[in-house]
């Protein structure tokens, strides 16, 4: 296991490295205004010396040096225009505790919903349940989300009273944007739980429970769902960390100052440092939930095994 | 012959399923006694509904099938009136416990085999903690499973077919049922295999005092196992006999049909025997005996009226016209006839 668990962070690791130095190199290919907050107005004295103290007339492989060595140490370099000089981790240091506590919050949710939500679908399939749940999915995929999201927030600020704009210290106003944000994923796990539930059911080892006088209930909670869920658990660290990183369009329409649409925003502005450190970030997110799906698995599934095979007798 | 203790009594069973709209008539009419203590083998081609008449005594019909009339009476009660889980759990393992066919795919691969029997053993002993594992262990051992300590611990994919099928019959001893079922239980194991799985059933058998009921459509097995043997063909049990009975005084010519295809009972250089054409469709009525039409040898009253039973011993019946005193003398094949002659029983 140990073994195995440090092939696979290696490899994540070059990954990693392979993703930083293209997205560095092809981000250096971008027209120098990034760099300045006030171009229009420089002479070529003063951006050349600008470059050269950023040191961006280097050559490509030297400045891409530099930069990891800055990353050793927690340096992801300082912001050009989004917030002239500011080091690009303190910024985000400030946003993403919201957007971590609120992509957790509707993770929790989406679990708590979906997963009863397809297990009742497999259990009756065919029946209420199994048809509501498909209704609800179709709804969600083939909806735009920024339809229902308007939706929500319409009938929820007018019906129910809940405040407009979000404000972090009123729980209420975290109800709508959570609830929303939960919707898709609450979709999506009880898809697959009954498509894998579905599955097991078939098997014959659950006709083999069923003769030996196992209860329904009981074949359903220990032998189905748990089965069911191993599959399941190879997606859910990469859904976790990729809510975790905000919703640009539900964070805009609630003004939640999370990193949602951080990317976004300083692509617009052509904030070269900014758009490397974050999409940086986000493959880290990728590749580390992969990871950990990969190894949660290993360690759920027995017949995933990490060392050499004993050889079945 | 003396009378014997029946423990479960079929009369007159219909079972339907209903498929695309359609009603398929899987059980025709069948009737049987199964007597305390004994061996009895269904034989039949694929098809011929001896899986759905057994999993009927389990209430495990698909969802699309139902008992549509007769009677199945265990202990004094009516099977096929369980309307609930409730009920059918005090049978399902405690009384009549299964052996399925393909041990691959017959355990939970995520959990350990020794909690697998475990669960058995916890639901119809009432045994729990280091009692039940206790015992858990001595059931391994009575399988034949070597070093039952380690593997209980261990997952079925750590085990080969053989000893997976062991697994899956001490997961059904566990149970202590009254009556074993057996669905083919050697079909998917290697030839080798075959013989020490049969040996073990009969071994624990003796030790459980249990009845078994083996399925197969290999007659090789039969010979092997069977005290008595009913013969099925489409939905109906057509010839039921002591093993000796059927396989030396076969009366039905769907037996005849069957015991020719042996290839142990071919004759060098000649193609084997196989039955042309194909069983009815059971979504159709089957009008008079459902042979005829592969008989060529069919009467016309074959394809009439279906016959009755006509006893040949107490403990032999067969449902074919042959045996009314009026019907036309018909010999059975070569084959069957060379069987009989020699008398040997062996020829698995």
């Amino acid at each position: 296991m140990l073994k195995y668990s440090l092939k696979r962070l290696s490899s994540s690791f070059l990954t990693l490295l392979i993703i930083i130095s293209v997205v560095f190199v092809l981000l250096r290919q971008m027209p120098i205004e990034g760099y300045f907050d006030n171009f229009e107005k420089a002479d070529e004295a003063m951006i050349q010396a600008k470059l050269n103290q950023l040191g961006l007339n280097d050559p490509i492989p030297v400045q891409l040096w530099n930069f990891l060595k800055g990353l050793v140490h927690g340096d992801l370099g300082t912001s050009a225009r989004y917030s002239v000089g500011a080091p690009i981790s303190g910024i985000i240091a400030k946003k993403a505790p919201l957007s971590i506590k609120m992509g957790v919050l509707s993770m929790a949710l989406s679990l708590v919903l979906g997963i009863p939500l397809g297990a009742a679908m497999a259990k009756g399939k065919g029946r209420f349940w199994d048809k509501f749940g498909t209704v609800y999915i179709v709804f969600i995929n083939a909806v735009p989300a920024a339809v229902y999201y308007i939706f929500i927030q319409l009938y929820g600020t007018s019906f129910l009273g809940i405040p407009m704009l979000f404000d972090e210290a009123n729980p209420v106003t975290w109800i709508l944007p959570v609830f929303s944000m939960s919707l898709g994923n609450t979709a999506y796990y009880a898809m697959w739980l009954r498509r894998y539930m579905v599955d097991e059911l078939n098997k014959d080892y659950v006709r083999l429970a069923r003769a030996k006088g196992v209860s329904g209930k009981s074949i359903m909670m220990k032998h189905v769902l748990r089965n069911a869920f191993v599959p399941m658990i190879q997606y859910i660290p990469t859904s976790l960390l990729y809510t975790v990183c905000g919703s640009i369009y539900i964070e805009s329409l609630y003004s939640i100052p999370g990193m949602g649409g951080l990317l976004v925003d300083v692509i617009g502005r052509q904030d070269n440092p900014m758009v490397q450190a974050i999409v940086m970030i986000y493959s880290c997110i990728g590749i580390v939930g992969l990871l950990l799906g990969d190894l949660l698995m290993g360690l759920i599934d027995p017949r995933i095994s990490f060392v050499k095979k004993e050889g079945a007798r | 012959m003396e009378e014997r203790e029946t423990i479960l009594s079929v009369r007159d069973l219909n079972i339907k399923f209903s498929l695309r709209g359609r009603t398929l008539h899987a059980i025709r009419d069948v009737s049987l006694d199964l007597y305390k203590g004994e061996s009895l083998a269904i034989v039949g081609e694929s098809g011929s509904g001896k899986s759905v008449f057994v999993k009927s005594f389990m209430g495990l019909l698909d969802a699309n099938g139902w008992v549509d009339s007769g009677e199945i009476l265990y202990n004094g009660e009516d099977l096929t009136k369980f309307t609930t889980e409730k009920q059918w759990l005090r049978v399902r393992g405690k009384q009549i416990a299964m052996v399925l066919q393909d041990p691959m795919t017959s355990l939970n691969p995520l959990k350990t085999i020794g909690a697998q029997i475990m669960e058995a053993i916890e639901l119809h002993q009432n045994l729990h903690g280091e009692a039940a594992r206790r015992e858990m262990l001595s059931v391994l051992t009575d399988v034949g499973i070597t070093e039952p300590e380690r593997r209980a611990k261990q997952y079925p994919h750590e085990f080969s077919g053989g000893m997976r099928q062991r697994v899956v019959i001490a997961i059904a001893v566990a149970c202590r049922p009254q009556i074993l079922i057996c669905d083919e239980p050697t079909t998917a194991l290697d030839v080798t295999i075959q013989a020490q799985i049969l040996d073990l059933i009969r071994s624990l058998k003796q030790k459980y005092d249990l009845t078994t009921v083996y399925i197969t459509h290999d007659l090789g097995v039969v010979a092997n196992v069977a005290d008595r043997i009913a013969v099925m063909y489409a939905g109906d049990i057509v010839e039921i006999g002591l093993c000796e009975e059927v396989f030396y005084q076969p009366k039905h010519p769907y037996t005849w049909a069957l015991l020719s295809s042996l290839p142990q009972l071919g004759v060098k250089g000649e193609p084997l025997y196989s039955i042309h054409g194909t069983p009815p469709n059971l979504f159709n009525e089957v009008k008079g005996d459902a042979f005829a039409p592969r008989n060529p040898q069919a009467l016309k009253i074959d394809f009439v009226k279906r016959p009755p039973y006509f006893e040949v011993s107490p403990t032999h019946k067969a449902r074919t016209w042959l045996l009314d005193p009026r019907a036309p003398k018909i010999e059975p094949p070569e084959a069957v006839r060379k069987l009989a002659s020699e008398g040997v029983k062996g020829h698995a």
